[in-house]
């Protein structure tokens, strides 16, 4: 899934004597059912959200997403994102680092518990920390005597996002400073520099691609997430209403037009992560 | 170290133990009770059914477009990769938003599926076109550098020996890259399983006819049902389990039979 891309210099092997020309046929009858498949299938919802978005043109397409419940909604998906995405920055770093750079038993048994929340439905993530925090969990009363509230509140939807999201950047990190090893850290603290000098000027400038695209794959994962959120959020109309939620909220009062001005913003934050993808995997690539 | 188990205890296994010990706590006869009516089994078998039915269709697309990706060159072949993991990137509610518009009668593809009788929205197909959806990103991606890393000499090699292409595609290539290829296809169908968001939008949540179990968890929880909630859950997350450990026996047994034949 989502690896680095490899350089592709394969010789085909349709350059072999005699059976080139049949082969050659088959190759484009191949590919031409790839890109129309390809078309059915992905390009074609990416396309009806814009046509439907822009249905009733430009103006009605501004009054949608102008509405103050859309509004509240990206500015609380914002906001929840921007809590969520570098707590997981950090709390990724810091597992690729411990993995990679040190022996200890039970090292592959930490690997798989890290890549679980890949595996669990965002439902039943959902439904987890309900138990948790919940007024039936397990702090739930302890929560209330304090007066703390998490359920229902934006609190919780950081807690799912830092749930759903948490994988993506220790998967981008491990492969890349297990293959580096750590020669360069162990040099630089043979010459006498400090553990926060070592990360900051020998290892970070080896990973930060990689960071990057693990950040951007966070970010777009706590951005989109649907299931989770909508377990422990209580989808208050206006309150705890994250964008997908709103878009579905819209979907089923019948108001297209508003879901697909939503859903417009939440395809071109896709769109660009796939562009910076892209671009950053070219550069480890090259690197 | 400490700060890595710390976070990974509170974030991910605290809640998960919350929910197995929510579970244990209406005992064996409460959970069978949950489990055994008839609208949680019908919603089961939909999920299953659906599932499988989309591991198909992305086995078969996914094999497709990893092929092409690796061997063949193409004008946008640089777009078309990209664009293979927009599933990923691309909100769930947003695509199940767009594939029921597709499907809907009105749709594009829907004005011409329904009227020749193929009705896709609102019913088991719908949904297992929405899983597929969301899980293709898994197949291709898995099997892609599996190929890449293939020695064509082999391929080159049957070819002299005058072996047609589907005899080579089907006795050397398949044989290789398949651990990565059920790896893939495990993935998908375990992501299928659990998946929310793209699905209820298309599949019209009927109950005993296309209500899928994480749809089903949902009601529960507005019921204030919780032990139903949480029972449903567990056997998702049991499922999830399984699957991981699945393909992770299947990974490092590859690993070690590609080790001892190098």
């Amino acid at each position: 899934m989502l690896a680095l891309e490899a350089p592709r210099a394969f010789p085909q092997a349709t350059a072999v004597g005699a059976n080139a020309r049949p082969t050659r046929s088959g190759q484009r009858l191949l590919i031409a059912t790839g890109l129309v498949l390809t078309a059915l299938f992905l390009v074609a919802p990416v396309a009806v959200i814009f046509s439907q978005a822009f249905a009733r043109g430009f103006a009605a397409y501004r009054s949608s997403i102008l509405q103050p419940e859309t509004l509240h909604a990206i500015w609380l998906t914002a906001v929840t994102a921007v809590i969520a995405v570098p707590i997981n920055m950090v709390f990724g770093v810091a597992a690729a680092w411990a993995i990679a750079k040190f022996r200890f038993p039970g090292k592959k048994t930490l690997i798989s518990l890290i890549e679980i929340p890949f595996s669990i439905s965002p439902i039943v993530a959902g439904v987890a920390y309900l138990l948790v925090y919940g007024s039936q969990g397990l702090f739930g009363e302890w929560l209330a005597d304090h007066d703390i509230r998490i359920m229902f509140t934006p609190a919780a939807i950081v807690l799912v996002m830092l749930f759903v999201t948490s994988p993506f950047v220790v998967r981008e990190l491990l492969p890349l400073m297990q293959a580096q090893g750590s020669e360069q850290e162990e040099a630089a603290a043979t010459l006498g520099a400090t553990g926060f000098q070592i990360f900051r000027r020998v290892t970070l400038p080896n990973i930060r691609w990689a960071l990057l695209y693990g950040t951007v794959l966070c970010s777009a994962r706590a951005i989109g997430e649907f299931g989770a959120v909508s377990v422990v959020s209580g989808r208050i109309r206006g309150e705890t209403n994250t964008l997908p939620l709103q878009i579905e909220l819209l979907y089923n009062d019948y108001n297209a037009a508003g879901a697909f001005a939503a859903a417009s913003t939440l395809t071109v934050i896709a769109l660009i992560t796939l562009l910076i993808k892209a671009v950053i995997e070219r550069r480890i690539g090259h690197a | 170290m400490g700060l890595t188990l710390t976070y990974l205890g509170i974030i991910v296994l605290l809640p998960l133990a919350a929910l197995i010990l929510k579970s244990a706590e209406i005992g064996f006869d409460g959970f069978w009770q949950v489990l055994s009516s008839p609208r949680v089994l019908a919603s089961f078998q939909l999920t299953f059914t659906a599932a499988l039915i989309a591991t198909m269709i992305n086995a078969v697309y996914g094999l497709l477009m990893a092929w092409i990706l690796v061997r063949y060159d193409f004008p946008g072949k640089r777009f078309v990769d990209a664009l293979v993991d927009l599933p990923f990137a691309l909100p769930t509610a947003v695509a199940g938003v767009a594939l029921t518009t597709l499907f809907a009668g009105t749709g594009w593809y829907g004005q011409w599926l329904e009227p020749a009788g193929i009705q896709v929205a609102y019913t088991i197909i719908g949904v297992a076109i929405a899983m597929a959806f969301t899980s293709v990103p898994f197949v291709i991606r898995t099997v892609q550098p599996v190929l890449e890393t293939l020695d064509s000499q082999i391929e080159e090699a049957s070819v002299t020996l005058g072996a047609y292409p589907f005899t080579i595609f089907r006795r050397v290539i398949l044989p290789m890259i398949a651990p990565a290829y059920l790896t893939g296809c495990a993935l998908a169908f375990a992501r299928s399983l659990g998946e929310f968001g793209a699905v209820i939008f298309i599949a019209g949540n009927l109950p005993f006819k296309t209500e899928i179990a994480a749809l089903l968890i949902f009601i529960r929880l507005e019921e204030f049902d919780y032990p139903a909630a949480s029972a449903i859950a567990a056997v998702l997350l049991a499922l999830a389990f399984i699957i991981l450990f699945a393909t992770n026996v299947l990974q490092a047994r590859w690993l070690r039979r590609r080790e001892a034949s190098a």
